[in-house]
């Protein structure tokens, strides 16, 4: 089957997305979206956490909402998108145009040709093979994505007992994710003298519960032939050497790996495009081009986000010019490219420790808390009033955003992702958790309903944040 | 009661079981791991030898040289990935020289076809990214490389079509040879009887042997570690590069795989643990190192993961292949090691002969000679896809991205004689998980495919058989 386009955005997640509304936007009309996902949002929707969103939109959503947001935008237009559909190649002809080969069940085979293209494919995670621990193979090994993707879509625990290699956000995250499910989370080890993730993760997934980060520590041996049975635990030297003396074994059922996302951009390479050795993504112009060739690149595909905002903003810029592309026949000379995060706000031991990380938003500014006799207290370093408000309550009586699921009835192993409508007291968490324990939901469902009303006694009810059709 | 039990699995036990399976015999394998090629056979360089390097007048020379012969036609007649890239053995800067006219001689009585002793600048034409201080090399065009998975896989499907009876996860814990001259072999699923034995157990064949015969042998378990490197980096080089030993020890090899990865190893190290498959700070240190010795460019940040497996060396350093002089009926194929991957077929075919020589039997008249393995979508073109598609639209469901593995092919893997029941065995088959991300990706839905194909609960799936378990039960509750 054969198509024409005049933009082809080769992903469907977020970056996909933003940069498909952003063209339709700027005027272009014939544009397709080729997702190999069975639903367009992708990595998104498996990251039911909160605090997406606070740039874009002003508020805090969870991953699937803010997917959800820019899902009904598309929906909203004469963008086309073809689902479960895997695109296996891309070539640049002579005459200009550009010739995608995807396939599904239904077309088989399907070339589309089309004047301009978006690559937005994100990327992927670096694995326990790619940093050469020593140890057995066995059972229990997972990317934090991996764990990620079994905990929130499955419902299904993948350990018990967990170690966690790096302090990437994604690690953060599921430390909580793990430790809220059932799953005892042992230790955060990272091999840096500061955690890679954010100071927000910092405080909302590790130290809400008590979970150690062992900075400047790494695992140099996994043990367990079958299943994983314990690993040890070192701390290594200035050239991030382990040093001899300080191995602790660490009894555990489960490694999870956060140390790292790389471009995926295995199609880029079809193009006959070299990749940059060091960032494993093209190289490209300030407007985002693979230069002279109407190929844009954007999101996690082009250089990892640490947030899903700038992913958005960048899309956005590459769908504006990829439209000038196809319009104009050139992009614009004052045209928008990338989109960096300023310096990424990570938790520096020793540094931090007396002070308070606000994290409302993830400028995650550092708070100074002054109480004086009467009672009273003050706030400097915030940037905004949302941070003394944060720290008053942080103060008195710490609130969280509890995001977590409930089973889809019907359907074995799937879950649902919920959250509760406001922040509740954090040490409701557990109570909350508790409450779903069998809570089974069946369709339809919308992003917005509500699912437990009044969840263990705090008067703020459980919404879904995902939809059932 | 069985004409034939085979014990192991492996390539040895398979290319045995697939030899008599020409024959009108009763065979049973008994393994105990809960699939084929779990051993030594899955954890090795995947090399078929061209056979220069064993000494003449060894059984490991005369079956390295016969099954070298014989692979190419038999990759074709069974489906497996085999490639002729040949070998070149590096002689290093201050190196023996003259080892290299040896092993040419040695090679040229064992009947190696081809050789040639080439210097630096041929070398360097051939393999441009080689090490500056290699000063020339022994070249052995006839040296190959193989898919050590699908090659054993290929064997025990075709032997399982033959009429030969698998039975996995079953542990052979004693053999008896009784008063009437069978053998009683004892397991931990019941006791099976059967008038011949082969042993092909890998690095536990010494405890078998042991068990019956009078006079023993012995198999150290010596652990291998390798790198494999992702296939931006599998053009490296093109031939399999091996390099003389030299005062400092012996050298790994640097090769290409069949699939386009790059292989470095394997290191030699003695273990008193024969389960002992893990890898080592220093082991792979030293692959990467010696690696380096023969590429200098070895970018050690594409590794994508590392393994380990144990050679069965038998203390004589030979193999040992035959019947027992004192126990009639128990043959041996034990002590395979390097090049028993080459050698199999032929320790198979010999075997063969040799049981028909106790155990006379006609040839089976319907035979069936040939295997087509599992279409790859990697592999066909668009037009091949498009059919394949068409077929099966199963095929366009991508399941593994990094090596573009679809559901039909994992469904394929699953079903057919011997089929997949572990995500390793899935892995094996139709190399889901191989690629980049090491199954990051594609290893939740391979868990629903098994889950559902074999109509088993997800948490009843495993990596690699029982205890290895993937999922712990399910949120919110319990393990």
């Amino acid at each position: 089957m054969k198509h024409e386009y005049d933009i082809a955005v080769i992903g469907g997640g977020p970056a996909g997305l933003a940069a498909a509304e952003a063209a339709y936007k700027a005027g272009v009309k014939k544009i397709l979206i080729l997702e190999r996902d069975f639903r367009l949002g992708g990595i998104l929707n498996q990251c039911i956490h909160n605090g997406f969103g606070l740039h874009t939109f002003r508020e805090e959503l969870t991953g699937p909402e803010y997917a959800g947001r820019y899902i009904e935008k598309i929906k909203a237009t004469e963008v086309r998108y073809m689902l479960d559909t895997m695109v296996t190649d891309l070539k640049h002809e002579k005459d200009g145009t550009k010739t995608i080969t995807a396939m599904n069940k239904e077309e088989g085979i399907i070339t589309i040709s089309s004047k301009a293209v978006v690559l937005a494919m994100g990327c992927r995670e670096r694995a326990r093979g790619a940093m050469n621990t020593p140890g057995y193979r066995g059972a229990g090994i997972y990317s934090a994505g991996t764990a990620q993707l079994y905990v929130n879509i499955h419902g299904q625990m993948p350990g018990r007992s967990v170690v966690i290699v790096g302090s990437g956000d994604i690690g953060l995250i599921m430390a909580r994710r793990m430790t809220l499910e059932g799953a005892r989370v042992k230790m955060v080890v990272e091999i840096m003298p500061h955690s890679g993730g954010l100071k927000r993760n910092i405080v909302q997934c590790l130290r809400d519960y008590d979970i150690p980060l062992k900075l400047g520590h790494t695992v140099i041996d996994i043990k367990g032939k079958k299943r994983v049975e314990g690993v040890t635990v070192a701390a290594v030297d200035e050239n991030l050497k382990p040093v001899p003396g300080t191995e602790e074994f660490v009894e555990c059922d489960t490694v999870l790996y956060s140390v790292g996302l790389i471009p995926e951009n295995e199609i880029t390479q079809k193009m006959g495009v070299t990749l940059n050795e060091r960032t494993n993504a093209p190289e490209v112009t300030k407007a985002l081009e693979i230069e002279g060739t109407g190929v844009f690149a954007c999101g996690n595909a082009l250089h990892v986000h640490d947030i899903v905002d700038h992913v958005t903003e960048e899309a956005v810029n590459a769908g504006n010019n990829a439209a000038s592309y196809v319009l104009e026949g050139r992009v614009k000379d004052d045209a928008k490219g990338f989109v960096d995060s300023a310096e990424k706000n990570v938790y520096k031991p020793g540094v931090d420790e007396d002070k308070m990380t606000c994290t409302r938003c993830p400028n995650g500014c550092m708070l100074t808390v002054l109480k004086n006799e009467d009672g009273e207290i003050t706030v400097t370093g915030n940037l905004c009033p949302k941070g003394e408000a944060y720290a008053k309550q942080e103060y008195t009586a710490p609130e969280r955003c509890l995001t977590s699921t409930v089973r889809m009835g019907g359907i074995k192993y799937r879950s649902l992702p919920v959250k509760t409508s406001k922040d509740i007291p954090k040490e409701k968490l557990r109570a909350c958790v508790e409450a779903l324990k069998d809570v089974e939901v069946f369709a339809p469902v919308r992003i917005g309903d509500v699912i437990v009303k009044n969840v263990a006694g705090t008067g703020v009810d459980i919404i879904a944040t995902g939809s059932i059709e | 009661m069985e004409d034939v039990i085979i014990i192991g699995a492996g390539v040895t036990g398979a290319a045995v079981a697939r030899e008599l399976s020409k024959r009108e015999l009763k065979v049973l394998v008994i393994e105990k791991n809960s699939d084929v090629c779990e051993g030594t056979s899955k954890a090795n360089s995947g090399i078929a030898h061209g056979g220069y390097d064993a000494l003449p007048g060894t059984l490991k020379a005369r079956f390295n040289i016969r099954g070298s012969l014989l692979l190419k036609q038999l990759s074709k007649d069974l489906d497996f990935a085999y490639k002729q890239n040949g070998s070149l053995v590096l002689c290093p800067e201050g190196g023996d020289r003259s080892m290299l006219e040896v092993l040419y001689k040695r090679g040229e009585k064992n009947g190696v076809k081809g050789l040639e002793i080439i210097d630096k600048d041929r070398l360097k034409e051939l393999e441009p990214n080689v090490n500056d201080r290699m000063t020339g090399a022994l070249y052995v065009p006839t040296g190959a490389i193989m898919c050590p998975f699908s090659f054993n896989i290929a064997l025990a499907e075709n032997a399982s079509v033959n009429g030969v009876r698998f039975r996995l996860s079953t542990e052979v814990k004693e053999i008896v040879k009784e008063a009437d001259g069978n053998f009683r072999v004892i397991t931990d699923k019941g006791d099976f009887l059967s008038k011949l034995v082969v042993n092909a157990a890998g690095v536990y064949a010494d405890k078998f042997h042991n068990m019956v015969c009078p006079d023993k042998i012995r198999i150290d378990a010596v652990k291998g570690e390798y790198c494999l490197f992702d296939k931006a980096v599998g053009d490296l080089v093109s031939h399999t590069l091996f390099t003389l030993p030299t005062q400092k020890g012996k050298g790994v090899l640097v090769t290409p795989t069949v699939h386009g990865n790059l292989l470095v190893g394997p290191t030699a190290e003695t273990v008193e643990d024969k389960e002992a498959v893990n890898t080592t700070m220093e082991g792979l240190a030293q692959v990467l190192d010696k690696g380096a010795l023969s590429v200098e460019s070895l970018p050690a940040r594409k590794v994508i993961t590392s393994f380990a497996g144990l050679r069965a060396h038998e203390a004589g350093g030979d193999f040992i292949v035959g019947e027992n002089k004192d126990v009639k009926g128990f043959i041996d194929a034990a002590g395979i090691e390097s090049p028993g991957l080459t050698a199999a077929i032929a320790i198979g075919e010999y075997v063969a002969e040799v049981i028909n020589g106790i155990l006379p039997s006609g040839k089976k008249a319907d035979f069936i000679a040939t295997r087509k393995g599992i279409p790859s979508l990697a592999l066909a073109d668009d037009e091949e896809r498009q059919q394949l598609i068409k077929k099966d639209p199963a095929y366009a469901n991508v399941i593994c991205r990094c090596e573009l593995v679809s559901e039909a092919e994992i469904v394929q893997a699953i079903n057919r004689p011997l089929g997949a029941t572990t995500l390793d065995g899935v892995k094996r088959r139709v190399r889901a998980g191989m690629g980049r991300c090491q199954a990051g990706f594609c290893s939740p839905k391979v868990v629903e495919i098994l889950s559902r194909e074999l109509g088993r609960d997800a948490m009843e799936i495993t990596k690699a058989g029982e205890g290895s378990d993937i999922l712990k039960g399910i949120n919110k509750h319990e393990a």
